[in-house]
């Protein structure tokens, strides 16, 4: 995991001195609160329906049990005592004051963690697959160029006040997008080229809210040490040609549509011209260097699936449900990634109360190299468990109510905080989640649907990827009433796609029985191979209406 | 100060900032549509202005070409070794675009006159200006340019390469 130098502890104990002057300037009068807005959004801090909200960055997810015990001891501190997980792979409070905002930064320093452009029309935190490092088929380990894209974008002077927030997503997995790169405003995969060399394939555009758009390939192969110039040239073109006038049409999406990916690439190629031979250009000693962050834990010689482990699953039908489904294969053998589900019916997805940060953290410790990520599916991944300790791990997990064995399945949703919570929301989104997870208790059936992702949103922008999710629910509100909108055939995976309307919104009263029709649908026409996502594809959206819209005879 | 409908605000009085220093403000800034003769004051003229009558304005002192926040720096290129400011206009906060063109300016055309901002100029953008290149500031009215000043020294180190630092700070970092 990356570790300050004295370098990166200076600029942030300066940013927390910086944000304190601006939190007094704005307490005794001198900064109205309009000029502090925008100041206080790139600190991460929003004002809330009930109250203010910190969003805390956590870099491409990494985490580690230091880190969760001191954000366990804030929230006991300066909020009600517990954290919640983003979609973004970050976390947030809710109700911090925004007076103790400050003092709070300046604990998070000491455990090198911050705020920095966690919000506002800058460059925000570069995310990652999950399993970056641990998993055997990734072309390289990620990490290395999100940290380095973190150093760049952090501060950036040019691209502070761009036209509108800007989202990096990085992908190394030839088989799979756990990042969903395709629907960030750049997308980077890390691929090799016929000789051999690495480098990137850039795609710009992508992006949900009201205007959902699959980002477009803009270069097929950028070599490694040109990561950041191109970059640069990419926010240069976007922070002069982006629209300012329409805070809706702002993002990138809407320029490089209306230019068309064609004319924008070569827009960025022009720009870039003049920037590649810059000493922005990264050195081999710069990619050495941050990547000695980011090198394999000690790792034992382990048997593979060794005897012990085994046993416990041939022996325990609720074990081995749990490792079918919430266990990825290691690279190494005799390890395994376990992702630890936060989407306990009844409690809000993503939220983790102060004492199960503190669990994960001593399992952390104790299993998993005192290391634990954040999924942008609001889980949180122990990446490199020894086999033989699952059993354990599970015991533990399932006690705290993080072993439902349910990952990748249908109530395995990705929600926003909504109504409850967000002063944004159109509708509530949590409880819409939990009448689901409530219809569909029964795992057996569950596993028999296979995986299906059911994402809800409170409103249009989208914060929980209504768009790509195989099933998509969106809070509309209706003169003054809160329904919801259900979309079909949405993913945000390597085959993205965005999701079609199914027709017209639907009380919430309603919804989990909507489900059901749109489940039954599935049940009756898949084929033996089908996943939901590719019934879908193949019988289109009308099978689904026609169940979902019949009249009650 | 004339204040003009239609065009941004330049105030004269005390608050220009001039390379870390407070001085008296010379400059008037002339409307976008500006069209009549100058006379001997400082002014700074809109791009338009000077694009139309280069050739006679090349010759003069105590002038000045002010780009509005969606005016690029390009075609002022042929005239960048006559003159000795550029001003870029920040009609709000958050509009970013002044940055990249200061950048364009030092960077692309090595442009090595004094860069002034103005407009909705304030305490916290400084550091960044400065790092583009900007090397006057001109603060908004209402507000106290001598506290503002502290704010081009918020960060003492940056990570990325910009017009007053080309090199990065991988490039820079104790190895």
């Amino acid at each position: 995991m990356y570790k300050y130098d004295e370098y990166d502890t200076q600029i942030v104990s300066e940013r927390v001195k910086q944000f304190r002057g601006q939190t007094e300037r704005f307490f005794n009068g001198t900064l109205s609160g309009d000029e502090f807005l925008p100041l206080r959004l790139q600190n991460g801090l929003y004002v809330q329906r009930l109250a203010p909200m910190l969003r805390m960055a956590v870099p491409y997810g990494m985490l580690s049990s230091t880190q969760l015990r001191k954000l366990a001891s804030l929230s006991r501190d300066y909020d009600k005592g517990y954290a919640h997980f983003t979609t973004r792979q970050n976390v947030q409070f809710n109700w911090p004051d925004m007076k103790d905002v400050p003092e709070i930064l300046e604990q998070l320093s000491s455990v090198e963690m911050h705020s920095i452009q966690t919000s506002g029309n800058c460059i925000r935190n570069t995310t990652t697959d999950q399993f970056s490092g641990a998993i055997s088929n990734e072309v390289v380990d990620p990490r290395p160029y999100c940290e380095i894209i973190r150093q760049w974008s952090t501060f950036h002077p040019e691209f502070a006040y761009l036209p509108r927030k800007f989202k990096i997503a990085l992908n190394a997995c030839p088989d799979a997008d756990r990042a969903a790169i395709l629907v960030h405003d750049i997308g980077i995969e890390i691929i090799r080229n016929e000789a051999g060399e690495l480098g990137f394939k850039v795609f710009v555009g992508g992006g949900l809210g009201r205007t959902p758009v699959i980002g477009s390939e803009i270069r097929s192969f950028l070599p490694e040490k040109d990561l950041l110039t191109y970059l640069e040239a990419i926010l240069r073109i976007y922070n002069r040609f982006g629209r300012r006038d329409n805070k809706f049409k702002a993002r990138i999406k809407i320029l490089v549509r209306a230019l068309t990916p064609s004319k924008f690439a070569a827009m960025v190629e022009e720009e870039w011209q003049h920037l590649k031979d810059s000493d922005t250009k990264l050195t081999d000693a710069e990619i050495q260097r941050v990547k000695g962050f980011f090198t394999e834990p000690d790792y034992a010689m382990r048997e593979h699936n060794p005897a012990v482990f085994n046993t416990a699953r041939s022996e325990n039908k609720a074990f081995d449900n749990w490792v079918k489904r919430n266990i990825n294969t290691h690279k190494k053998p005799g390890y395994a990634i376990v992702t630890l589900t936060l989407k306990k019916t009844g409690v809000p997805t993503g939220d983790v109360s102060a004492k199960n940060l503190e669990l994960i953290a001593d399992m952390a410790d104790q299993y998993s190299f005192g290391e634990v990520r954040v999924t942008h599916n609001q889980n949180i991944v122990l990446a490199d468990v020894p086999q033989e300790q699952l059993f354990e791990v599970w015991q533990k997990a399932k006690a705290a109510g993080f072993a439902t064995p349910n990952l990748g399945m249908l109530t395995d949703i990705i929600c926003c905080p909504g109504g409850d919570y967000c002063g944004l929301a159109n509708a509530k989104s949590i409880p819409v989640a939990e009448q689901i997870q409530v219809k569909f208790d029964d795992l057996d059936y569950l596993y028999d649907l296979g995986k299906i992702e059911l994402n809800i949103s409170g409103c249009m922008n989208a914060c929980g990827h209504h768009h790509v999710g195989n099933i998509g629910i969106l809070g509309v509100d209706k003169r003054g009433d809160e329904f919801y909108q259900v979309s079909l055939g949405g993913s945000s995976g390597r085959d993205a796609s965005l999701g079609k309307i199914l027709g017209p919104s639907f009380a919430r009263s309603e919804m989990a029985d909507v489900v059901e029709k749109i489940i039954a649908v599935y049940l009756e026409q898949r084929t033996e191979e089908e996943l939901f996502i590719d019934t879908c594809r193949r019988i289109g959206i009308e099978p689904f209406k026609e169940r979902v819209y019949a009249k009650v005879k | 100060m004339p204040k003009s409908s239609n065009g941004p605000e330049l105030s004269k009085g005390p608050k220009l900032i001039r390379n870390g220093e407070l001085i008296e403000n010379p400059w008037t800034v002339l409307d976008k549509d500006f069209s009549g003769e100058i006379g001997t004051d400082f002014v700074l003229v809109p791009k338009v202005y000077w694009l139309e009558q280069a050739e006679s304005l090349v010759s003069k002192t105590n002038i000045g070409v002010w780009l509005d926040s969606d005016e690029g720096p390009e075609e002022l290129a042929p005239y960048l070794d006559k003159l000795a400011t550029i001003a870029i206009n920040f009609p709000k906060f958050a509009d970013g675009r002044g940055y990249s063109y200061a950048r364009l300016l030092r960077d692309r055309y090595a442009f090595k006159g004094e860069i002034l901002a103005f407009g909705d100029i304030l305490h916290d953008q400084l550091f960044y200006l400065k790092r583009c290149g900007f090397n006057a500031f001109v603060i908004r009215e209402d507000k106290d340019a001598e506290v503002a000043m502290a704010g081009l020294n918020d960060f003492s180190n940056s990570y990325q390469a910009a017009s007053d630092q080309p090199q990065p700070m991988f490039r820079r970092r104790a190895r």
